[in-house]
């Protein structure tokens, strides 16, 4: 067909005469791409880098000796120059995620490749964590499936809040209007349920290179949306983490007697000399009198900025601190609610202990679960045993110290979270903290009873400690659900 | 009383420059956060020096990262006998000029056995000189983990690499059982014997490279800009004809031109390129244009197909 034949020679080298003017002035864009098996994410990610030039001439050269296959536009086989891996080529399956680079005049870009199989949620949650934007494919001859609608969820949860569909082999529907406005309609009513405002549908041929990088206007004139390429230009990415100053410490740097400094990466808000600042979890405060950079000294931090920070005064910090500005302070406590994915097998069992590993923090905690999350419905249902591979969960966590989080959609740094077995030594769990975990009361007085409703971890605890010891039979210990304890606070006068 | 930086004595104080673009700033903070991660997770941490392009921005952003303390590891650097001279002189006058700890590893086997790129092709010589010194000098120094310049972009097996990749004592990288690595929470457990390669430079590009050292003016191994140099072609490679090791086959000549070199290994296994590119504006230019991959000059990457990945499983950076 002569008309693709043209469309395509003209896509190949877009790039050719600015590339020598690279000139870069925003941070990376990170994406995921999702989509099922057939999809062709495959294809449209190898025509983002070939159409980007990306792919070098040899690289070319050694795909098609390897392969010695091109598809019928007498283009390599972009699938082999993704799935690195020799099992991933034996078996014709992306295993793994994969890490590309590619960048245009205006912006450069790190895609997070995952794979489509139902049986690697985990790895798509792995790389939709650093991730700005998704773009997840649809096949334009089927529409959304539940792969999709999965992708798409597990997206929202890990803080996504940009999506790009795209409806993609466009050329076998006859560019046909309806389809893609009901396709695009159907997405975007379930991006909204999901909280995703932002939301761009691009009808595309990856193999033919069709609204990619290059647009498609003859093929489709009434489409007058922004091409793959020219949306990803104008995303925007990971907010600076707006907010209260928040950074972990790393190290201690202590060259000579005189110079002691805190060396971390700031997660959140900014920061300057004169600053108040309080260490927690200790909860001392003091004022940050320099901020020191290989580049000298310099008079402001922001999100993003690896430092050393210099207090004024002497003060106890050690590695797993968080330094966070006094009037914009993160929770700190002994239990939070969060979300989690199950990333090995063998899953998240109740009442385990497992280490816990926030900014440069590790500490042991347990895992409750509560709930699992149904893919299929979008439904959270109640699930207290283990959670199993590539489940995601909403779990209570009890440390056995104080810990110290902001909500994930407060700040992703701060609020995330990975759980390692402590027998395997394998990371088993990403987590997203959404709150402190809820208080179900306090103190009540009846007549010459106090009513104290504490979680379980803090109520063994109590009960353990000396001022207790010699009292024990003086108090009436119920164990309740936390439902359970809540109707019995609500009611509490007649009850008790 | 305020404590503050210059009262404190700091070899090498840093010069003041302009402001890196933010994209470079971004891969910079990333590099620095992963280095002191590191430096204070593990017990005995060392930095894998090739004395290359990438080794050269490594190195500078680990002084970045423990400013105003001193880089608190060693370098070792894995010397095969047959890298180029210049190579060599840039290594010692680097550690010294930085105050750096420097670790020279050779294997003696290559000696004992005569084992020299020309006799026993690249696989072997590679798999003797590079890999198996490499073991020999990790388990020699105890080091739980190991930094390395490795990029992503490079290859397509790297591309599947985590930040902390991880190793069995026998110093093997298993693919299909990777940690997962969420966010830039990293999991620095391991038993002993276990190890870590970490690889700061992870979503560097080859272009990333090269902005960086011009923008922070990091000095190189002068093989990297053009010059008139002797040269032998063979195998479709041009082979720097300075070494008196180098025999000429039946029917090479030794020929000049302007030539310079992409990445440096050894150099019987290094290709240049010709180029007239003297200085680093003109090597960004050429880079910016250019339709072949930087590994291509790279004799151990071809010698078999999915090689690098194999190389990788049996230890290879």
């Amino acid at each position: 067909m002569s008309a693709s034949a043209a469309t395509t020679s003209a896509t190949i080298l877009p790039f050719a005469e600015s590339a020598a003017r690279v000139h870069r002035d925003t941070r990376p864009l990170r994406l995921i791409t999702c989509g099922s098996v057939d999809d062709g994410k495959s294809t449209l990610i190898g025509r983002l880098l070939w159409d980007t030039k990306a792919v070098k001439e040899d690289q070319a050269a050694s795909l098609a000796r390897d392969s010695g296959a091109q598809n019928d536009l007498g283009l390599p086989d972009f699938a082999l120059l993704l799935d690195g891996l020799q099992a991933e080529r034996e078996q014709g399956i992306t295993i793994d995620v994969a890490y590309r680079y590619f960048s245009t005049d205006r912006r450069s870009f790190i895609v997070a490749d995952t794979p489509g199989h139902e049986q690697y949620t985990r790895n798509m949650a792995t790389g939709a964590s650093t991730a700005d934007l998704a773009v997840l494919l649809a096949d334009a001859r089927v529409g959304l499936l539940e792969q999709t609608r999965r992708h798409a969820t597990i997206a929202s949860l890990m803080g996504i809040r940009q999506f790009i569909l795209a409806v993609n082999k466009f050329d076998l529907v006859n560019y046909d209007r309806e389809i893609f406005d009901r396709i695009s309609h159907e997405f975007r009513e379930f991006a909204l349920s999901l909280g995703v405002r932002q939301i761009t549908a691009i009808p595309m041929s990856a193999l033919k290179g069709e609204n990619v990088v290059a647009p498609a206007s003859d093929a489709m004139p009434w489409y007058e949306g922004p091409t793959l390429i020219e949306a990803l230009e104008l995303a925007t990415a990971r907010s600076t983490q707006a907010g209260g100053f928040r950074m972990p410490v790393q190290r201690v740097v202590r060259p000579g007697e005189s110079f002691r400094g805190y060396q971390g990466t700031v997660a959140g808000g900014a920061i300057k000399p004169g600053d108040s600042v309080v260490i927690l979890p200790s909860g001392t405060v003091a004022n940050v009198s320099q901020i020191v950079t290989f580049d000298l000294v310099r008079n402001a931090a922001v999100a993003g900025d690896a430092i050393t920070l210099v207090l004024d005064r002497q003060v106890d910090v050690a590695r797993g601190d968080l330094i966070v500005s006094i009037d914009a302070q993160p929770l700190t406590g002994t239990a939070f609610d969060a979300q989690l994915v199950a990333l090995q097998q063998g899953g998240i069992e109740p009442g385990k202990r497992y280490w816990l590993k926030s900014g440069s923090r590790r500490q042991r905690v347990s895992i409750e679960p509560l709930s699992q999350l149904d893919l299929a419905s979008g439904q959270w249902r109640p699930h207290a045993s283990t959670l199993a591979m590539n489940a995601i969960g909403k779990v209570r966590l009890a440390f056995e110290e104080t810990a110290v989080f902001d909500a994930y959609e407060q700040n992703r740094a701060t609020g995330a979270f990975i759980l390692i077995d402590p027998d395997t030594l394998n990371t088993v769990a990403g987590g997203m903290i959404t709150g402190k975990r809820a208080n179900l009361g306090g103190l009540k007085r009846e007549g010459d009873r106090v009513v104290l409703s504490l979680p379980a971890d803090l109520a063994e605890q109590l009960m353990a400690s000396d001022l207790f010891a010699n009292r024990r039979d003086e108090a009436e210990i119920k164990r309740l659900t936390a439902a359970e304890a809540a109707t019995l606070w609500r009611n509490a006068g007649s009850d008790i | 009383m305020p404590l503050s930086v210059q009262e404190t004595e700091i070899k090498n104080p840093p010069v003041s420059r302009p402001p890196l673009d933010p994209h470079l700033k971004a891969l910079e903070n990333e590099a620095i956060h992963i280095f002191r991660e590191v430096a204070a997770e593990f017990d005995n941490p060392v930095m894998l020096y090739s004395i290359g392009k990438d080794s050269s921005v490594l190195l500078h952003l680990a002084r970045k990262a423990f400013f105003p303390g001193r880089v608190p590891f060693p370098l070792l650097h894995v010397d095969t006998t047959w890298k180029f001279k210049e190579m060599i002189e840039f290594r010692d006058r680097i550690a010294e000029e930085y105050d750096l700890d420097l670790v020279v590893h050779t294997n003696t086997r290559g000696k004992e056995e005569g084992i020299t790129p020309f006799t026993h092709g690249s696989a072997f010589y590679t798999d003797v000189m590079k890999t198996e010194a490499l073991k020999q000098a990790l388990d020699a120094g105890g080091y739980d983990a190991a930094f390395g310049g490795a990029r992503r972009d490079e290859e397509a097996s790297r591309a599947k690499e985590r930040i902390y990749s991880f190793r069995t004592p026998d110093h093997k990288w298993d693919p299909r059982n990777q940690r997962p690595e969420l966010w830039n929470v990293y999991n620095g457990m391991i038993r002993k014997g276990e190890s870590v390669r970490a690889f700061p430079l992870s979503n560097w590009t080859e272009v990333d490279i090269w902005r960086y050292i011009q923008a922070e003016d990091i000095p190189l191994v002068p093989l990297y800009y053009a010059a008139e140099r002797p040269y032998v072609e063979r195998d479709g490679m041009m082979i720097l004809a300075e070494d008196p090791r180098l025999e000429l086959l039946p029917g090479e000549e030794v020929k000049h031109g302007s030539i310079r070199f992409r990445t440096l290994g050894c150099f019987p296994l290094t290709g240049a390129i010709r180029s007239t590119a003297s200085n680093l504006d003109e090597v960004i230019a050429e880079l910016e244009i250019a339709t072949v991959s930087e590994r291509q000059g790279r004799a151990i990457d071809r010698d078999q197909s999915g090689s690098m990945e194999k190389k990788k499983r049996e230890g290879y950076f």
